[in-house]
């Protein structure tokens, strides 16, 4: 089975700060906003770069998401940088008016996503982002699962023509993806190869399904685990032709299971190739304070959670 | 440049657009509308330096956004009788498969259009967007708006204002229409907003009133007077006093008509107070 190594612990939101810096090194045309967190957006270097084209709003996310739609027109290509509570649910309508029904170029970048926001507890651990941005008709959703694949992808969506959600988190997590990565929109990463069980994992749950298939695999169950970092749209061929092989899947993110990514697969799946399925994921609940290991246990998303998934659904084929 | 005359008398047919395609599909906002029909004219007819063709990013031109997005009659109207789209297109309002849906948008590729608008408080943000795209380009151009008196109750456009004068955007002349009026009453029935110009004022806007929104020249003259103001550090406000159904009488100082399409009978009652003069779509 293959195995990836940690290149050293390292936060996904540190990955977009690189990956905006590089940006404005190379792409005159990005421009980026934020509402009082430049610390914790990584936009330090941007701003330090290029001052002229840093645009701090205040605590005004619903101005700050209507500026860049306006932005767009005479051909910037704005970055939002705030909070995933603060970019989605809280402007919700700005994005789907101002940007999302007006085919605006915007890229809204959320750090802090998830339980793994830790102490700070429910009001800012938001988990019905991702169905929020999904259910927007023309916007992509993407959630990187560590550094490198967060900056790769963070240089990549400045290229696609159209509204993004990037979402990344807080904690310093495994960096385990290539550091020369090209990033592709829509294209599903199959990390290992397997037969018995398909894991489809997004998020700082990609981590936590290969430390799952590890273990399976010395029990001897095969699991193939594939890395979807975009959500929408969903690689469906990758999923479908996998579960034509190991009959059987489970979906693991750091999401609620109403709205995230395993509603999207059990779609996929109920359309093309109905197969048993089990969600690693938050069961429709807020979350709160704690250590973000803490958190991950208690709400049951963690490479444990996913091992019980995958012997269960394989007992169901 | 259209003399006087001539303005009045589009300013005339487009009332008649305005009834008539609210009429035929028995929805749409005439009120607000109406009142805003100087302002329109003067703006697309003498104001603006634009260009004649349409492309969305608009560069090295004025560039205008409607907040307001249910008075679309009067901006499509405007729009197409100043050649962004055939004048029969009007025909199509609210109708199925239509570009002119209820509430302006991109969506359906109709030229003159930059950005949907129908959920209110939005266009301040998304106008100072524009204006801050313009002056990363270079660009001298202006960006105008127009935003309905009620729909300062909306949050989102106090955090635009209070980011307009933080950071000097002195390219960009916002619009109120103040006609007193929103859909349950008046807006002092509904919701008092104590002085506009005091609100503007204290968040850092150079402020001017239009006291007569619905007499040509002084629209005309009061924009003239908004475009002086420009490029002194601080983002000017017109206080544009109109009167809601303007021109058709019964529909006149009252929310009554709103959102509210005249019958047959009322139609030719508002017709006939405004003779066909460039000649009906």
């Amino acid at each position: 089975m293959k195995t990836y190594e940690n290149q050293g612990n390292k936060d996904t939101r540190s990955g977009f700060g690189a990956g905006l810096t590089e940006l404005g090194k190379t792409n005159e045309s990005v421009v980026a906003l934020c509402a009082d967190l430049i610390g914790s957006l990584k936009m330090d270097e941007f701003k330090a770069n290029h001052p002229e084209r840093f645009f701090q709003v205040g605590i005004a996310e619903a101005n700050m998401i209507g500026l860049a739609a306006g932005m767009t027109i005479g051909g910037k290509i704005p970055f939002t940088g705030t909070f995933a509570n603060f970019s989605t649910g809280r402007v919700y309508d700005q994005i789907r008016q101002s940007i999302a029904y007006s085919d605006k170029n915007v890229k809204i970048c959320a750090s802090h996503a998830g339980l793994t926001l830790g102490e700070d507890g429910a009001t800012h651990q938001i988990l019905e982002d991702i169905g929020l941005m999904k259910m927007l008709p023309g916007m992509t959703v993407i959630n990187t699962c560590d550094y490198n694949q967060t900056k790769a992808a963070t240089i990549a969506i400045a290229k696609h023509q159209g509204p993004v959600y990037l979402r990344f988190g807080r904690p310093k997590v495994a960096n385990f993806t290539p550091v020369d990565q090209t990033f592709e929109i829509g294209k599903a990463l199959k990390l290992t190869e397997g037969t018995d069980v398909t894991i489809v994992a997004t998020g700082h749950l990609v981590w936590e399904a290969l430390e799952a298939a590890k273990s399976l695999n010395e029990k001897g169950i095969s699991a193939e685990v594939i890395n979807i970092h975009t959500i929408k749209p969903l690689d469906d061929k990758t999923i479908i032709d996998s579960v034509i092989k190991t009959g059987c899947i489970v979906t693991a993110e750091e999401h609620n299971i109403l709205g995230g990514l395993g509603e999207s697969v059990a779609r996929v799946l109920s359309l093309h190739r109905p197969a048993p399925q089990e969600f690693v994921a938050t069961q429709d609940t807020f979350g709160e304070s704690g250590t973000p290991a803490q958190l991950m246990e208690k709400y049951g998303l963690n490479a444990n959670a996913i091992i019980n998934a995958s012997e269960k659904v394989i007992k169901r084929k | 440049m259209p003399n006087t005359q001539q303005l009045q008398d589009l300013t005339t047919q487009v009332r008649r657009d305005i009834l008539r395609m609210v009429h035929k599909v028995n929805s749409g906002h005439p009120g607000g509308s109406l009142g805003c029909a100087e302002f329109f004219v003067a703006l697309y007819q003498d104001i603006m330096d634009r260009k004649d063709t349409f492309d969305m990013d608009g560069k090295d031109e004025d560039l205008f956004f409607l907040s307001n997005g249910h008075i679309s009659p009067v901006f499509y109207s405007v729009l197409a009788r100043s050649g962004y789209f055939l004048v029969d297109e009007l025909n199509t309002f609210r109708l199925i498969n239509s570009r002119l849906q209820g509430h302006p948008t991109t969506h359906e590729g109709l030229p003159g259009i930059r950005i949907a608008s129908g959920s209110l408080g939005q266009g301040f943000s998304v106008a100072l967007g524009a204006a801050q795209t313009k002056k990363l380009n270079g660009d001298t151009h202006l960006v105008y708006s127009l935003h309905g008196d009620g729909e300062l109750q909306e949050g989102q456009n106090w955090e635009g204002i209070m980011y307009a004068a933080a950071n000097n955007m002195d390219n960009i002349i916002s619009t109120i229409d103040l006609n007193g009026q929103q859909i349950d009453g008046s807006t002092d029935d509904v919701l008092p907003m104590g002085s506009i110009r005091g609100k503007f004022e204290a968040f850092g806007w150079t402020v001017l009133d239009i006291e007569n929104g619905n007499d040509i020249d002084a629209v005309l003259e009061g924009m003239a007077k908004a475009k002086s103001l420009t490029g002194q550090g601080k983002p000017v406000c017109v206080l544009l006093h109109t009167v809601m159904g303007n021109g058709v009488d019964f529909m006149m100082h009252t929310h009554a008509w709103h959102g509210k399409a005249p019958n047959d009978e009322q139609l030719a009652h508002g017709l006939a107070q405004n003779p066909e003069t460039l000649g009906d779509y």
